[in-house]
């Protein structure tokens, strides 16, 4: 068992905009209404660079900007993972739909945007972060494989770790053959040691295939959370906006379950 | 850090099937680079290409997950006994105590360009007999691999473009260490396609001739492909060993440009001291630095000067890719290998298919190969997106 600390959350989906009112809706103090956010358009990223990124580039810089926003970290000393199953299928399909063609032609800024740590590279350009920083994949155990990646960093090398899930919609027809229903976007900033900003415990295991993957209640939240990698952590944010001890279960890689205990205030 | 032991490393690339006739060819010199024939594409252009994939499918039994990148990683796991090693560490630890974490960049994406050649001309929908999660999606290989070797343990994809197999061993080191496993399969596989042949080509990266590393006339790079495996475990409760250690790793990221490193070589610096710091090792105590070295002009340029601040003008240093060609996400444990093999072997490769090394360089370039004995090694790895990794690697005492 691992026991990390978690100071900052981003999130931005439909109906799930920025932490605050994400909770009341997770915790079943509001109701929830899937509206479509508003076009992201991150601050942090200066308006020539803003212009040659991406929405799956920009939900990221989004939600990690929350969530250090929230733990009141300098971004520059944090350690990241980015955790994303799909890539960006808009530029996927693009460079598919041109090599298809009898004489290509790829746009370089495209082509540089396609390499999955794109959102990473984007992230440590605009904060001036240099420390490491990784990029992983793991289809629907993408959440939880990037959840144990930041706890072993915190075990072993970093005193803190920024983690961003994030997964957009592929662009049919690619969508036909890996359906998501909505972008979701979600980032903790985690420590290893609890500190005057930690907002919970997270107690982390693998545990065994017959755990039960953690569902919600609410029919709506539980589509969004099946209909995307990165909801997955729906689960354990849903955990930690009740503010009382849960234990949730996601799902992880060769059919195992990751076991997180949420400890709030802890 | 706490060195870990290589049991057993293989690898596959442009230069050959398994360590032997890899190693053939580095020592007597000989480049895997031909002109590129694949898929027709219309680049003048050297790959660095597999031979036979083409007619060798993966097992029956995972049949769906049958593409060219998983083709490779299969005919890299059948070479020099890996999937036997693979086997004994099942038989000692059990499936679920050993890791699987590799690197990719492109994955199988080469199976969704031929399927977007085969959509359906009314509808636009791709074909039935078309795998998306099991060729295409990044984890599909780690999922192929996982399965492959009977293997239940934790398991990861890094896509970190062309560092992403390097920083699986700092990964796979982190979960060793905390007990999460007791052993892990570390490595890489990334397989030719058309999306980075033309994607390098629209940034005017692609050499027309075989790629010179750290020349002064280089002209960019040449793309091959290639996977790897190393075997790691804990130096107490390994038998029999490759007599190769692993013993330290770094990463850094430049925070500079999404296609271009830091012309300062900031964060290559940082990662080659993080990795020595992990080591325990002062710049002294290196023998030879295997570069990422692409051929392109920024790169080795920066490359050079990071090395020359670390080790000084005394540390050889070489890039192999003039061999191999650059193996994107594979380019990592692909080096490994080879930095695994001059420790072995006592042998100092130099840079394949360049005439006279920049002569504005100030680290210790090598033009030929040499012989040397040698304790400890260093291997970096950089990508787009400015992520670097550098390990360390010695001869197991």
């Amino acid at each position: 068992m691992m026991r990390i600390h978690l100071e900052g959350v981003g999130i931005h989906a439909p109906g799930l905009v920025g932490w605050e009112q994400a909770a009341a809706v997770l915790a079943g103090r509001a109701g929830y209404d899937p509206q479509p956010p508003a076009r992201l358009s991150p601050a942090l990223l200066p308006p020539d660079v803003r212009r040659r990124t991406t929405e799956h580039i920009r939900l990221a810089v989004e939600v990690a900007s929350q969530a250090v926003a929230q733990a009141q970290r300098d971004a520059a000393q944090l350690s990241s993972v980015f955790a994303s199953s799909e890539s960006d299928g808009a530029i996927t399909h693009n460079i598919c739909e041109e090599v298809a063609r009898e004489t290509p032609e790829v746009s370089p800024t495209r082509f540089h945007n396609s390499v999955n740590n794109a959102p990473a590279g984007y992230w440590c350009m605009a904060t001036g972060a240099r420390g490491p920083s990784t990029s992983l994949a793991g289809f629907d155990a993408t959440f939880a494989m990037g959840l144990l990646e930041a706890a072993c960093q915190l075990h072993t090398e970093a005193e803190a770790v920024l983690l961003v899930a994030h997964d957009t919609p592929l662009p049919e027809p690619l969508n036909g053959v890996r359906p998501m229903t909505a972008a979701f976007g979600a980032a903790l900033v985690l420590t290893r040691d609890p500190t005057p900003r930690s907002l919970a415990a997270l107690d982390i295991d693998i545990a065994q295939p017959d755990a039960a993957e953690t569902a919600l209640a609410d029919a709506a939240l539980e589509t969004l959370r099946r209909g995307n990698p990165a909801a997955r952590g729906l689960a354990l944010l849903a955990a930690l906006a009740r503010a009382t001890r849960a234990e949730c279960v996601l799902p992880y890689v060769a059919g195992q379950r990751l076991r997180v205990t949420v400890e709030p205030g802890a | 850090m706490t060195p870990l032991v290589l049991t057993r490393f293989t690898a596959v690339n442009a230069l050959g099937r398994g360590i032997e006739a890899i190693f053939a060819r580095l020592k007597t010199g000989v480049s895997g680079l031909a002109p590129c024939r694949f898929e027709g594409v219309k680049i003048e252009t050297y790959t660095g290409e597999v031979a036979g994939l083409d007619d060798a499918p993966v097992v029956e039994r995972l049949a769906e997950f049958d593409c060219r990148n998983n083709r490779l990683a299969q005919a890299t796991l059948r070479q020099d006994g890996f999937e036997h090693a693979v086997a004994a560490a099942v038989a000692s630890y059990g499936a679920s105590r050993i890791a699987v974490v590799l690197g990719t960049s492109t994955s199988g994406i080469l199976a969704t360009e031929h399927a977007y050649r085969r959509r359906d001309p009314a509808s636009g929908a791709l074909p039935a007999d078309f795998h998306f999660a099991t060729t295409h999606n990044l984890y599909a290989t780690a999922d192929f691999v996982q399965r492959y070797l009977g293997l239940t343990g934790p398991a990861a994809m890094i896509s970190t473009a062309c560092s992403s197999s390097a920083k699986a061993f700092a990964q796979a080191r982190r979960l060793i260490q905390l007990g999460l496993c007791d052993a892990a399969v570390v490595g890489g596989v990334d397989s030719l396609c058309l999306n980075t042949l033309y994607g390098f080509a629209s940034l005017d990266l692609v050499a027309r001739e075989p790629c010179r590393p750290c020349a002064a006339d280089r002209a960019g790079i040449s793309i091959g492909e290639a996977a790897g495996f190393a075997l790691l475990e804990r130096p107490d409760e390994a038998e029999a060993t490759s007599g190769v250690s692993f013993l330290g790793y770094g990463e850094s990221a430049d925070a500079y440009h999404m296609s271009t490193p830091d012309p300062e070589g900031v964060g290559a610096l940082l990662s080659m001291q993080r990795a020595l710091d992990s080591a325990g090792l002062e710049p002294g105590a290196i023998d030879y630095v295997n570069m990422h070295g692409t051929a392109s002009q920024v790169n080795d340029a920066m490359e050079d000067k990071a090395i020359t601040r670390l080790f000084g003008r005394d540390t050889p240093c070489s890039s192999t890719k003039g061999w191999t060609g650059h193996a994107l996400g594979a380019a990592g444990i692909t080096e490994a290998v080879i930095a695994a093999l001059c420790l072995q072997r006592g042998f100092l490769p130099g840079c394949l298919n360049t005439r006279a090394i920049d002569p504005g360089f100030t680290s210790r370039v090598l033009r030929d190969n040499a012989d040397a004995k040698l304790s400890h090694v260093v291997s970096n790895s950089f990508g787009f997106g400015g992520s670097n990794c550098s390990l360390v690697f010695g001869r197991a005492s």
